[in-house]
C-alpha cells in the first residue's frame, strides 16, 4: 500500500511539470491556432540552458530560471519572426497543418543540432541539496521535486494573473476567443500572437529547467515531452491555465497508477491511450462544437 | 503534355533506371555498393507509400512506422518459422493493411492536424507495446546466416520499388486518384460533388500501408539482427515525410528524387558527422514548407519556366 502511495506521490510531482510543459503549448495553440510540435525541443533547449549555466558558471539551477526565462522569451520572439509568423496568414485548417509541418522540421533540426553541440549523453545538474528527502509517515518526498511542483504552480499562477490583469494579457485572451472581433476592436493581433508565442516558449524554457533539475536532459527528450504536453492539452482543453496544471497532475497520477498495475514499461502507454480515446470522442478537435 | 501523360513519362524513366540497376550485380560490385543501392530502393518504396496518403489524399499520417513495423514483425516471425519469404511478406503486408483499415475508420474522423497527432500517438502505442513484449534482439538462425545472399534482397528491393512506382503512377492517372486529389483540395466540396471521402481515404490508406508492410517485410528479410521495436520507431515515418516533401509531395517523381538525395547525403555525411543530415534536412524541410510547398519538383518546373521565358521567340 505504501509503495503504491509513494508511486502516486511521485506521479503528482512529475505531473506538475507535465502541466507546466502543456501550458505553453496550450497558450500558443489556443491563441494562434498553431500546433508547435517542436515544443518538446524548446523544453530541451531550456534544460540545456540551465545545465550549462550550472556547469560553466556555477549558477544554481533554480536561480538560473531568472536567465532562462528571458532567454526563452527572446528565442520565442525570434522563432515567431523567422518561422511561425508566416503561418498565421493562412486560414485555420491550413494554419494548423503548416505549423505542424514547420514545428516538425524545427524539432528534427534542433534535435540534430543539440546532438552535434552537446552529444547524445544524458545530463543532470548535481546540487548540494539534490538528495534531500522530506519524510511524511511512510512517504519520502524528494525536496527538489517538491520544489519543482511548487514552482510550476507558481509560474502557472503568474501566467494566469498576467492573462487576466495585464492589458496585453487581455488582448491575448480576446484574440484567442475571436480574432476577427479582436481585430475590429482595434487590438493588434499580430502583437498578441508574438507575445503568446514568446510566453509559450518562455514556459517551455522554465519547464526544461525544472525537468533538468529534478530529472535529466538529453537531446532526445523532445518528442516525449511534446507528446506529454499534447496529451495534457487534449485532456484539459483550452482556456484555463489552472485546468492545464490539473490535467498535468492527472496524467502524472494515471501514469504512476498504470505503472504500478501493469509494470514500469507500460507507463508511457496510458497517456497515449487517453489521448486517442479523447480524440475519438471529439474528432473535430479542441475547437469542435 | 497532360498531367497523366507527365506521370507516365516519369514512370517509364524511373522503371528504366531500375532496370539498369538490376544489371548492377552482374558487374560484381563491392558489397557496400549493393547495400547502399538497397537502402536507396527501400527508401523509395517507403517514401512512395507515404506519398499516397499525404500527396494524393492529403492526410498527413505520422503513424506510418507502425505499418512498416507490423510488416517487419509478421514477415520475420513467419519466415524464421519456415514460411517462404514472399508468402511471409504478403502476410505481413496483409496484416498491416487490415490493421490500417480497422484504425482508419476511427482515425479518419479526425481532420487535418488531429489526424496527424492521432496517428503519431497510435504509432507510439504500438512501438512501446512491441518493445515491452519483445525486448530481446531478433537474430537469424546460424543456418540462415550461412546461406544469406545479398543479391536476393537486392532484386527484391528493385521489385518493390518498381511496384510502388507503378502503383502510384496508376493511381495518379485513375479516377480513384482524381477523387483523392479532390479530397486533398477541399474535402467538403468533394463530398458535395459526390466523392465518397471516407471510402477513398481508406483506399489510399490500404494501398499505402500494404506497400509499407511490404517494405517492412523486406527490412526483416534483409537484416541479420535488430530489435523488434526498431522498425516501429517514429524516425521511419519522419524519413518518409522528409523525402516526400523535399522531393515534391503529390507527384510521382518527387519522392524518388527525395529518397535518392536523402540517402546519398545521409550516407555521405555520416562518414564525417553522424546525424548531421537531420539538421540539414530539417532546415531544408522548413524552408520548403514555407517557400516552396511543391518541393524540388516545383523548383525544377519554375526554373524551366523561367528559362523558357528567357529564350527568344524563334
Amino acid at each position: 500500500m505504501s509503495v503504491l502511495a509513494q508511486q502516486l506521490l511521485l506521479g503528482v510531482l512529475i505531473g506538475g511539470l507535465y502541466g507546466l510543459a502543456a501550458a505553453g503549448l496550450s497558450l500558443v495553440f489556443g491563441v494562434m491556432r498553431v500546433l508547435n510540435v517542436a515544443h518538446g525541443e524548446l523544453i530541451m533547449l531550456g534544460g540545456y540552458g540551465a545545465f550549462w549555466l550550472a556547469a560553466l558558471m556555477g549558477v544554481d539551477p533554480f536561480a538560473s530560471l531568472a536567465l532562462v526565462i528571458p532567454g526563452s522569451l527572446l528565442l520565442g520572439a525570434v522563432l515567431y519572426w523567422g518561422l511561425f509568423g508566416f503561418v498565421v496568414r493562412a486560414h485555420e485548417e491550413a494554419r494548423v497543418k503548416n505549423s505542424l509541418l514547420i514545428g516538425f522540421g524545427l524539432a528534427l533540426a534542433l534535435h540534430a543540432l543539440a546532438v552535434r553541440l552537446w552529444t547524445a549523453d544524458e545530463r543532470s545538474i548535481p546540487t548540494s541539496y539534490g538528495g534531500a528527502v522530506f519524510t511524511l509517515g511512510d512517504l519520502s518526498i524528494p525536496l527538489v521535486r517538491l520544489a519543482t511542483l511548487a514552482l510550476a504552480l507558481l509560474l502557472i499562477g503568474a501566467l494566469q494573473l498576467l492573462l487576466s490583469r495585464w492589458r496585453w494579457g487581455k488582448a491575448i485572451r480576446a484574440t484567442a476567443e475571436d480574432w476577427q472581433a479582436a481585430l475590429l476592436t482595434g487590438i493588434d493581433i499580430r502583437r498578441a500572437y508574438l507575445l503568446a508565442f514568446a510566453l509559450g516558449t518562455a514556459l517551455a524554457g522554465a519547464a526544461g529547467t525544472l525537468v533538468t533539475v529534478a530529472y535529466s536532459v538529453s537531446p532526445s527528450i523532445g518528442l516525449e515531452w511534446t507528446l506529454k504536453a499534447l496529451i495534457v492539452v487534449v485532456l484539459a482543453g483550452l482556456g484555463s491555465m489552472l485546468g492545464t496544471f490539473v490535467g498535468g497532475v492527472v496524467l502524472g497520477v494515471a501514469e504512476a497508477a498504470s505503472a504500478a498495475t501493469f509494470g514500469g514499461p507500460y507507463r508511457e502507454i496510458v497517456g497515449l491511450v487517453i489521448f486517442v480515446v479523447v480524440l475519438a470522442v471529439r474528432p473535430r478537435g479542441l475547437f469542435g462544437r | 503534355v497532360t498531367a497523366a501523360g507527365h506521370e507516365r513519362h516519369w514512370a517509364l524513366a524511373i522503371l528504366a533506371a531500375l532496370g539498369l540497376l538490376a544489371l548492377l550485380p552482374l558487374a560484381r560490385p563491392r558489397e557496400d555498393t549493393l547495400n547502399f543501392v538497397f537502402l536507396v530502393l527501400l527508401a523509395i518504396t517507403l517514401a512512395e507509400s507515404w506519398n499516397i496518403v499525404a500527396g494524393y489524399a492529403g492526410q498527413v499520417n505520422l503513424g506510418h512506422a507502425a505499418f512498416f513495423g507490423l510488416g517487419a514483425l509478421v514477415t520475420r516471425t513467419l519466415w524464421i518459422g519456415g514460411t517462404p519469404v514472399l508468402l511471409a511478406m504478403t502476410a505481413g503486408a496483409a496484416t498491416a493493411t487490415v490493421f490500417a483499415l480497422v484504425i482508419g475508420v476511427a482515425a479518419f474522423r479526425l481532420r487535418g492536424a488531429y489526424f496527424a497527432i492521432g496517428t503519431l500517438a497510435l504509432g507510439e502505442i504500438l512501438r512501446t507495446t512491441v518493445g515491452n513484449v519483445l525486448p530481446e534482439i531478433s537474430t537469424l538462425p546460424a543456418a540462415t546466416i550461412a546461406s544469406y545472399r545479398l543479391t536476393q534482397r537486392y532484386y527484391l528491393a528493385i521489385g518493390l520499388a518498381a511496384i510502388s512506382v507503378v502503383a502510384v503512377a496508376a493511381l495518379a492517372s485513375s479516377r480513384l486518384g482524381l477523387g483523392m486529389r479532390a479530397i486533398r483540395e477541399d474535402e467538403e466540396a468533394a463530398e458535395a460533388s459526390g466523392v465518397g471521402a471516407l471510402a477513398l481515404k481508406l483506399t489510399a490508406l490500404a494501398l499505402s500501408t500494404a506497400l509499407a508492410g511490404l517494405a517492412g517485410g523486406l527490412f526483416a528479410y534483409y537484416h541479420i539482427s535488430y530489435y523488434p521495436a526498431h522498425p516501429f520507431g517514429p524516425h521511419w515515418t519522419f524519413d518518409a515525410l522528409l523525402m516526400t516533401f523535399i522531393g515534391g509531395v503529390g507527384t510521382l517523381q518527387g519522392p524518388v528524387l527525395g529518397a535518392v538525395l536523402y540517402v546519398v547525403l545521409k550516407e555521405y555525411l555520416a562518414l564525417r558527422w553522424v546525424d548531421i543530415h537531420l539538421l540539414i534536412f530539417g532546415a531544408l524541410f522548413v524552408a520548403i514548407v514555407l517557400l516552396l510547398p511543391g518541393g524540388l519538383v516545383q523548383a525544377a518546373e519554375r526554373a524551366r519556366g523561367m528559362l523558357g521565358r528567357a529564350r527568344p521567340a524563334a
